[in-house]
């Protein structure tokens, strides 16, 4: 009586038809990394479309700069990707060092290298221990903070705050280093990797995590070049593309560091990426604190955009107008435009900086990675299922702070 | 590295004369001109030409320069990475172009696009989806052009007696304060209390 000779006539016959199921992901989800909204569509748990609706934390950044000067302009790159802030900073203060011709003095250049691999340590622990969390490990994060609590008091003994820091400026850094301040950096960056090992004791070969990451999210080189992605989601799938590397700035092209590709450019990959490139990371800090026992000079280039030594200002009348002028008024940027672009821990971060020679720039953009790579999500997420969404998320590494700027 | 971009940029120039109309290098960019029309062609020929090889769309932008009778710069920066350099090009569009929509060739454009379009008001014309991304739901204004007040139209607040958010017309408590810190000697025009007698006896 089953075989159907009957004729199909229970309650769903007929008039009942089978529609899709949409559901809201976010604005307001543990998984979602910050103010997303995910508008899916469900074929019962596949994934059939996915419009991400952004902008819930915009702030409009880019307006607000045009109404400041450069220097004021500089905190504002802290609250973009608040994981990972000096890295913004840099790109910033690159941009406007390529349109002033400031040389950076040796030491600020290697203080900027030095806490530009601080912050993406910061970042992929966050990432690595939050994705961990989203695929249903709660131990990661409790270990991964407790390092990234560490870093940031490195930030802190260096420019006064842990996250919005205001300390890469124009023309050098603000601040100079205590050696002491080296002394516990390099401590840490000896004992470190033991807790790298940890949490690769914890996840890699974890069964639950490797189902939950291996073959989700596959992107291929094709991808990477229709979808515009850049960071780990490039060398995730094998492309050994690193701006650091490729097109270096700062000073990296001293510096002995490997770039870690993957083989698949699943999210699985991704995550060892970026565990090897915590390792690398440590491995620069460590070069970097080297040189920069010996590298003692000054941290800015002295001139019409960096202030005065506070000692010149007790004895000199210029120096104290010098100071002045450069608070208030702010310096003056030559008529152009620049792109400047950092390999920030998330992917290639740049500033394309119009400047019509007064004191604030006439525009910027700021163009974050993970702009692009949330674009993709409805590429991506589609055909997978709806518990692989957060793994998606989680891999491509969304910061709203950036993509909604 | 500029003798390599100099050489592609006349190489360019060489090879679409009908699009490029100019081309320069400056601080070590490079950057080109094309005309409105020819946009998603040359797009097209910089991704596919060998030398080129603009594989990577980087980004989309916009400037307002409200005094020039073509208004918009829509600005775009393309990347290789497999010949490792880097291209800007620039079109100069009047308020009311459309701009054809590059999505075809890249489809990363696609959020670019949009963007460009709540920032600046500028169409895209063979964009599928041409929404506002970033402004609020039901938001009105272009707020990256010049004329666009920082401090926007509306503003936004919770309303106790309705129990629900209000959209109500911005009202400050204060002027938008606006410093202007330029030397007398080299900027700002001040307009001290007084003089505008002057003006009158003269």
């Amino acid at each position: 009586m089953m075989d159907g000779s009957k004729g199909f006539e229970d309650a769903l016959t007929g008039e009942q038809k089978i529609r899709n199921f949409n559901i809201n992901f976010g604005p307001q989800h543990p998984a979602a990394h910050g103010v997303l909204r995910l508008v899916l569509e469900l074929d019962g748990e596949i994934v059939e479309r996915c419009d991400p609706h952004i902008g819930l934390l915009h702030r409009g950044t880019e307006k607000l700069m045009e109404s400041r000067t450069y220097l004021q302009n500089l905190p504002y790159f802290d609250r973009l990707d608040y994981v990972a802030p000096m890295n913004q900073e840099h790109a910033w203060c690159l941009a406007i060092e390529k349109l002033t011709g400031v040389e950076v003095p040796r030491r600020a250049s290697l203080i900027r290298v030095l806490y530009s691999e601080i912050g993406r340590v910061l970042n992929h622990l966050l990432n690595v221990t939050t994705q961990a969390m989203d695929v249903g490990a709660l131990t990661p994060p409790l270990w991964g903070f407790e390092e990234r609590e560490k870093l940031m008091i490195f930030y802190e003994r260096a420019c006064g705050a842990r996250l919005h820091a205001a300390y890469f400026r124009p023309g050098g850094v603000h601040q100079d280093l205590p050696d002491e301040l080296l002394d516990d950096i390099e401590e840490w960056a000896l004992e470190f990797p033991k807790v790298l090992d940890d949490i690769d004791g914890l996840l890699t070969e974890n069964r639950i995590f490797k189902q939950r990451n291996a073959d989700i999210g596959v992107v291929t080189e094709e991808d990477i070049l229709n979808w515009g992605f850049s960071g780990v989601m490039v060398r995730g799938s094998g492309l050994a593309w690193d701006l650091r590397r490729a097109q270096p700035y700062e000073c990296y092209d001293e510096f002995d560091f490997k770039i870690p590709v993957g083989k698949n450019g699943d999210c699985y990959d991704r995550y060892l990426v970026r565990m090897e490139e915590m390792r690398q990371s440590v491995s620069i800090i460590r070069q970097a604190i080297v040189k920069l026992r010996e590298a003692t000079g000054d941290i800015m280039a002295r001139g019409k955009i960096t202030p005065p030594k506070r000692s010149d200002m007790k004895t000199s009348m210029e120096a104290l107008i010098h100071h002045f002028k450069l608070y208030t008024e702010g310096f003056h940027v030559p008529e152009g435009e620049v792109y400047a672009a950092v390999e920030a821990p998330k992917g290639e971060f740049g500033v394309y900086l119009v400047a019509d020679g007064t004191n604030k720039p006439y525009r910027a953009k700021l163009r974050a990675p993970g702009f692009l790579h949330l674009q993709a999500m409805d590429y991506i997420a589609k055909g997978h299922q709806l518990a692989d969404v957060a793994a998606i998320i989680g891999t491509m590494d969304v910061v709203f702070g950036e993509i909604d700027r | 590295m500029s003798d390599a971009l100099n050489e592609l940029g006349a190489y360019i120039e060489a090879k679409r004369p009908d699009c490029v109309l100019g081309w320069d290098l400056t601080h070590g960019e490079l950057n080109v001109d094309v005309a409105l029309s020819n946009i998603v062609g040359f797009v097209e020929f910089l991704k596919a030409d060998p030398t080129c090889r603009f594989s990577t769309l980087v980004d989309i932008t916009g400037v307002d320069y409200p005094e020039r009778p073509k208004r918009f710069d829509v600005v775009y920066h393309f990347l290789s990475m497999y010949q490792n350099h880097r291209i800007r090009l620039r079109v100069a569009v009047r308020e009311e172009d459309m701009v054809p929509s590059i999505i075809e060739v890249h489809p990363s454009a696609n959020w670019f696009e949009r963007e460009v379009f709540d920032m600046f008001g500028i169409l895209f014309s063979g964009h599928p989806d041409l929404r506002r991304i970033l402004t609020d739901y039901g938001f009105r204004g272009y707020p990256l052009r010049k004329d666009f007040p920082t401090t926007g139209y509306t503003e936004v607040r919770y309303d106790e007696a309705q129990k629900r958010v209000v959209y109500e017309p911005v009202s400050l408590v204060q002027e938008y304060r606006q410093f202007d810190f330029m030397s007398p000697w080299e900027g700002a025009e001040y307009i001290l209390p007084g003089d505008e007698k002057k003006e009158e006896d003269a």
